[in-house]
């Protein structure tokens, strides 16, 4: 008979238990009500009364209703079948939800993240009599287009003997394929292990700093505010600047083996687009399905909000196990601030003393914690692996003064900030070039990048005089210099997502077209007698640009648009030499 | 066996509490008072104590009255007996007509799994070339019409009901004019389409406890002819009042406001009406259109901040028309591609060119000198304005498309509408010469 508890207060889903023998903070909780078994957490413990938050609807509840402690803190299934699949918030997978229950999510249903039964091809790596710890491989099975290795739990403290290792072949989950032996005691090893999500995955040698950059192929992203493998991003901006969008886009084209979506409090059609097309886009680098390098772990607003907080912390760890693998691992979360909300609504059941705008004092803490487990790491056989953390936030009225974007601001390594005017100018990435920035290095130089910042500044400034005293108020000077931050605003930094070419631009082409732009535009003088012949120039220019960028890299026609440009130019240039 | 307690202990707001046994978190009470007999629901639990929202609001309820548990969540009759019946926001009716009890389905129903929903594809058609042309309007979308009071946001919803051609028309009214909601009535009912509708109308002068149930019971009927296969249309008007009705509620029970006065979790709550909207693998869909208005035409105040964080766009509708930047579909993507090779090449050049004009308009308001091309910017802007903007416009998207290629011949020579060749060759009209007269 387990530890048991009696239900006493009822507010939405936060729900008070009294009990007698000893409860844990955090631990796993489930409410017995008629047939069902709704799930909770530990969240406060005063006296004999424990508060639980309910990861399900709480309606029918009633007092008296008994509580059972499982002692087990709310943990992830980590084993291969875990790529492709989209989970909840708890990891239950959707899919067989769907099939078991049709279209609604049925309370207090809870499914096996992984099946069971289900056979894999192991093939063993340890030898009988090997000294083992945590984290090390004991073999690997093929799972889509991984070698998904199969360690030693990362729960196991301190070293172990290989007492025994099953032989090439196939198992399920519920055989062992491993016993491990520790001061007389042997332990059987499965494929799958388990792991407390709000507990960072640590078995691994050291920690190194985020030196790579993660190429996203958005020109303004990789260029002028570059992410780091390893490293950590946000996207705060107002409702409809393309949070989504580009958080989409980099799933879908960046440079990295893994990519785990979390969904966190927004819209399902979202989850449904990635759901629906995935399965039906090549990942250019391997050639496979997007699908198959795809986690999607999805708590959309309609689903209970304490799940939320569980999806931010499932999501993190299966993106930690995969790290361990030797993997680069891709972490977006859309968005953090429905999580942060979810925290709010919690805290304000639980009568604690709040902080700006009704978050909770821990608010600053609990997303640090979070973006603190992004990073690069050695593991223990010296190869390298990585979680790189990306998270949009969903600022108030689009400040970005509020808690939850300054919170954020403290901890990441690059802020990509959206902006409305940009997104209503339909300027895509609505990313503002002039308030963003980032602590990593691009492929491009680097004081060609802070030029090109300074050009965009003063092209910023001239545009404001301009506001003011209109075309006829600046020298000719001062507005071919707008003309060219413009010109680079609007062929580089834009880029057409719906464009099957220009949604997506490689390392090797990003460079190519800064540094044709940056040769031969930016540091460039050219013959314009006047404003009206000068913003001629710079429309036809942005023409060719135009129609170059949706040309396929060194195609024909990207070729003949190469040569155009050159020529175009070499007619318009002050000192004539080779371009 | 349903238990009667008499013992109120205290009355807060619209909220009693009352000490009871075994009474589930959600249920329904009958409160009976010498006012008669009203609905409440139970939103907290603490040892015996009950805390009782009263629908019909606390007034004249005195702490002897009687509570009656009944045992159950709250529960809207459904399906084809409602059509073309009115009720007010508990589902009491309102026309004079019989009650009805056929087919209950609790109002707070669960979420819809992500995997059985489908992606939206299916264009709805409004003959509003601001919607069908530059925002289109998608089956299983969720958009709001932000607006200010005094323009005719309502008139926009009727319109597009009944131009929509769908097969269910849901209307819930929340803080209506009476007026307004006889606007409806006599609309639909002119078109022939108030056999195929139902209303769920809370005035003005209504409890305000009933205004926050008008979403959820016009939402869990839309539901139940979807899942029976239907294409559902849900007009809510005005959410905004609903989420003053939130805050009210929110300030009598002590919550800590978070955003002015506004209660932490009105994001949470907005999201799980708006994404009721959905297109079900294998049977019907429910597409949602809200009317927000907007306290001080501010779109940074939290209830149309908090409904765009939530909507698939919205539509703007400021001086009798539906602004062109601001507004957007978050969906026209999905069909725009599918309807004629010009549409959104067509959709692009228009929206630029207006842009255009409209820096042209400000350039001309502060002094500066008018080119030939600001000219010819303020013709376009002119015709645009009359020909596509205006709300008394209503074609046929395939008509419009063909005037928006006459307007830019009118105005300009193919060259400076920066439309590529191929379609400038298929669609530019012949019969008029490019020059501008
Ligand atoms: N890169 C882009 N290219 C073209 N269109 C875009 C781009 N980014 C955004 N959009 C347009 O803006 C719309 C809104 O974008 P998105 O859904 O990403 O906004 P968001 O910032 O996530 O908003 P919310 O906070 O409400 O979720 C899209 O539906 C699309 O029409
Ligand atoms: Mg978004």
């Amino acid at each position: 008979m387990g530890r048991r508890g009696k239900i006493v207060k009822i507010v939405g889903n936060l729900v008070a238990v009294e009990f007698a023998e000893a409860v844990y903070q955090n631990e796993v909780a489930y409410i017995l009500h008629n047939e069902e078994k709704l799930k909770s957490e530990v969240i406060r413990i005063r006296g004999n009364i424990a508060e639980l938050q309910v990861y399900e609807r709480t309606e029918g509840l009633k007092i008296g209703e008994e509580v059972e402690f499982t002692g087990e803190l709310l943990s992830a299934d980590l084993g291969p079948g875990l790529l492709g699949q989209i989970f909840d918030g708890l990891q239950n997978p959707l899919s067989l939800l769907a099939e078991k229950y049709g279209f609604f999510l049925k309370r207090g249903a809870y499914l096996k993240a992984l099946p069971e039964e289900n056979f894999w091809e192991f093939i063993p790596l340890a030898k009988k009599g090997e000294k083992v710890k945590a984290g090390d491989r004991l073999g690997y099975v093929f799972e889509k287009i991984f070698k998904h290795y199969i360690m030693v739990p990362f729960s196991f403290p301190g070293i172990f003997e290989v007492e025994e290792i099953v032989p090439e072949g196939k198992y399920n989950f519920k055989q062992p394929i491993a016993y491990l032996k520790k001061e007389d005691k042997v332990y059987e090893v499965f494929m799958k292990q388990s792991w407390p999500v709000k507990i960072p995955i640590r078995a691994y040698r050291e920690r190194l700093s985020p030196q790579k950059t993660l190429v996203t192929k958005i020109r303004l992203i990789d260029s002028l505010f570059p992410i780091a493998l390893g490293g950590t991003y946000c996207i705060p901006g107002p409702f409809g600047s393309g949070k989504t969008v580009l958080q989409q886009l980099i799933s879908k084209h960046a440079e990295i083996d893994i990519v785990v979506i979390a969904a966190c409090g927004e819209r399902a059609g979202e989850v449904v687009e990635v759901l629906r097309t995935f399965p039906e886009l090549t990942d250019p680098r391997t050639g496979k399905l997007l699908i198959d390098r795809t986690i999607i772990i999805c708590n959309t607003s309609a689903m209970p909000v304490a799940a939320r907080e569980s999806s931010v912390y499932t999501a993190v760890t299966l993106a930690e196990y995969y790290r361990q693998m030797g993997l680069n691992v891709l972490l977006l979360a859309d968005s953090t601030s429905r999580w942060a909300q979810a925290m709010r609504e919690i805290s304000g059941r639980l009568e604690e003393i709040p902080g700006e705008e009704a978050f909770p004092a821990y608010l600053e803490s609990r997303i640090a914690a979070f973006y603190e487990r992004a990073g690069v790491v050695r593991l223990n056989d010296g190869s390298i692996g990585s979680v790189t953390i990306g998270g949009t936030v969903s600022p108030a009225g689009g400040n970005f003064e509020e808690p939850v974007t300054q919170a954020t601001l403290k901890v990441v390594g690059a802020f990509l900030g959206l902006s409305r005017e940009r997104a209503e100018a339909r300027k895509y990435p609505a990313i503002d070039p002039l308030i963003s920035w980032s602590k990593y290095k691009s492929f491009i130089e680097e004081e060609r990048v802070s030029f090109i910042h300074s050009v965009l500044r003063r092209a910023n400034d001239i545009y404001q005089m301009m506001k003011v005293v209109g075309e006829e108020g600046i020298t000719l000077e001062d507005y071919i210099e707008y003309l060219k931050g413009e010109f680079f605003d609007y062929v580089y930094l834009q880029q057409y997502a719906f464009d099957p070419v220009d949604e997506a631009t490689t390392q090797e082409r990003q460079k190519y077209i800064f540094d044709f732009i940056y040769e031969k535009i930016i540091q460039e003088e050219f013959l314009l007698e006047n404003k009206e012949n000068a913003l001629k120039f710079f429309q036809k220019l942005r023409q060719l640009f135009k129609t170059w960028n949706s040309e396929i890299w060194q195609s024909a026609g990207f070729k003949d648009l190469d040569r155009e440009i050159r020529e175009f130019l070499n007619e318009r240039r002050k000192v004539k030499s080779n371009v | 066996m349903y238990r009667v307690y008499t013992e109120i202990l205290e009355i807060v707001g619209d909220v009693l509490v009352v000490e009871a046994e075994n009474v589930g978190y959600g249920e329904i009470a009958e409160v009976t008072s010498q006012r008669g007999t009203s609905l409440a629901q139970v939103i907290r639990l603490e040892e015996k104590k009950v805390f009782l929202q009263v629908f019909a609001g606390s007034k004249g309820i005195s702490t002897g009255d009687r509570i009656r548990f009944l045992g159950h969540p709250l529960y809207i009759a459904t399906g084809e007996e409602l059509l073309g019946r009115i009720f007010n926001g508990t589902g009491l009716p309102r026309d004079g007509g019989p009650p009805l009890s056929e087919n209950l389905r609790e109002i707070a129903t669960p979420a819809v799994n992500p995997v059985k929903r489908l992606l939206p594809q299916k264009l709805v058609r409004t003959g509003i070339p601001m919607i069908d042309l530059f925002n289109s309007l998608v089956e299983s979308q969720k958009i709001p019409i932000f607006s200010i009071p005094g323009e005719p946001y309502n008139e926009l919803l009727a319109r597009i009901a009944i131009q929509a051609e769908m097969e269910i028309i849901i209307l819930g009214g929340m803080g209506l004019k009476y007026d307004d909601y006889l606007f409806f009535r006599q609309r639909l009912e002119e078109k022939g389409a108030l056999a195929r509708a139902v209303f769920f109308v809370h005035t003005a002068s209504d409890p305000i406890v009933e205004c926050l149930l008008v979403p959820d019971i016009s939402l869990a009927v839309a539901e139940d002819f979807a899942l029976k296969g239907k294409r559902v249309l849900v007009l809510l008007t005005d959410m905004t009042h609903f989420c003053d009705a939130l805050k009210e509620v929110s300030i009598t029970l002590e919550q800590i406001p978070s955003n002015r006065g506004y209660p932490g979790d009105l994001y949470t709550q907005l999201a799980r009406r708006y994404e009721k909207a959905v297109d079900f693998e294998g049977a019907g869909s429910i597409t949602i259109i809200s009317v927000t208005t907007m306290p001080g035409d501010d779109v940074t105040h939290p209830i149309p901040d908090n409904t765009g964080y939530i909507t698939e766009g919205q539509f703007y509708l400021r001086n009798k028309m539906i602004e062109p930047f601001g507004s957007l579909s978050r969906l026209r993507q999905q069909v725009n591609a599918k309807t004629r090779s010009d549409h959104r090449t067509l959709m692009d050049a228009l929206i630029q060119l207006f842009a255009s004009y409209r820096e042209t308009l400000e350039k001309r308001a502060m002094g500066f000198k008018m080119t030939e091309w600001d000219k010819k910017l303020l013709h376009y802007g002119e015709l645009f304005e009359k020909k596509m903007l205006s709300l008394e416009v209503n074609i046929p998207l395939e008509e419009a498309l063909d005037l928006g290629w006459e307007i830019l011949c009118t105005c300009f020579s193919p060259e400076e509408t920066g439309i590529k060749r191929s379609l400038i060759e298929e669609y530019w009209p012949k019969k008029v010469g490019s020059e501008e007269k």
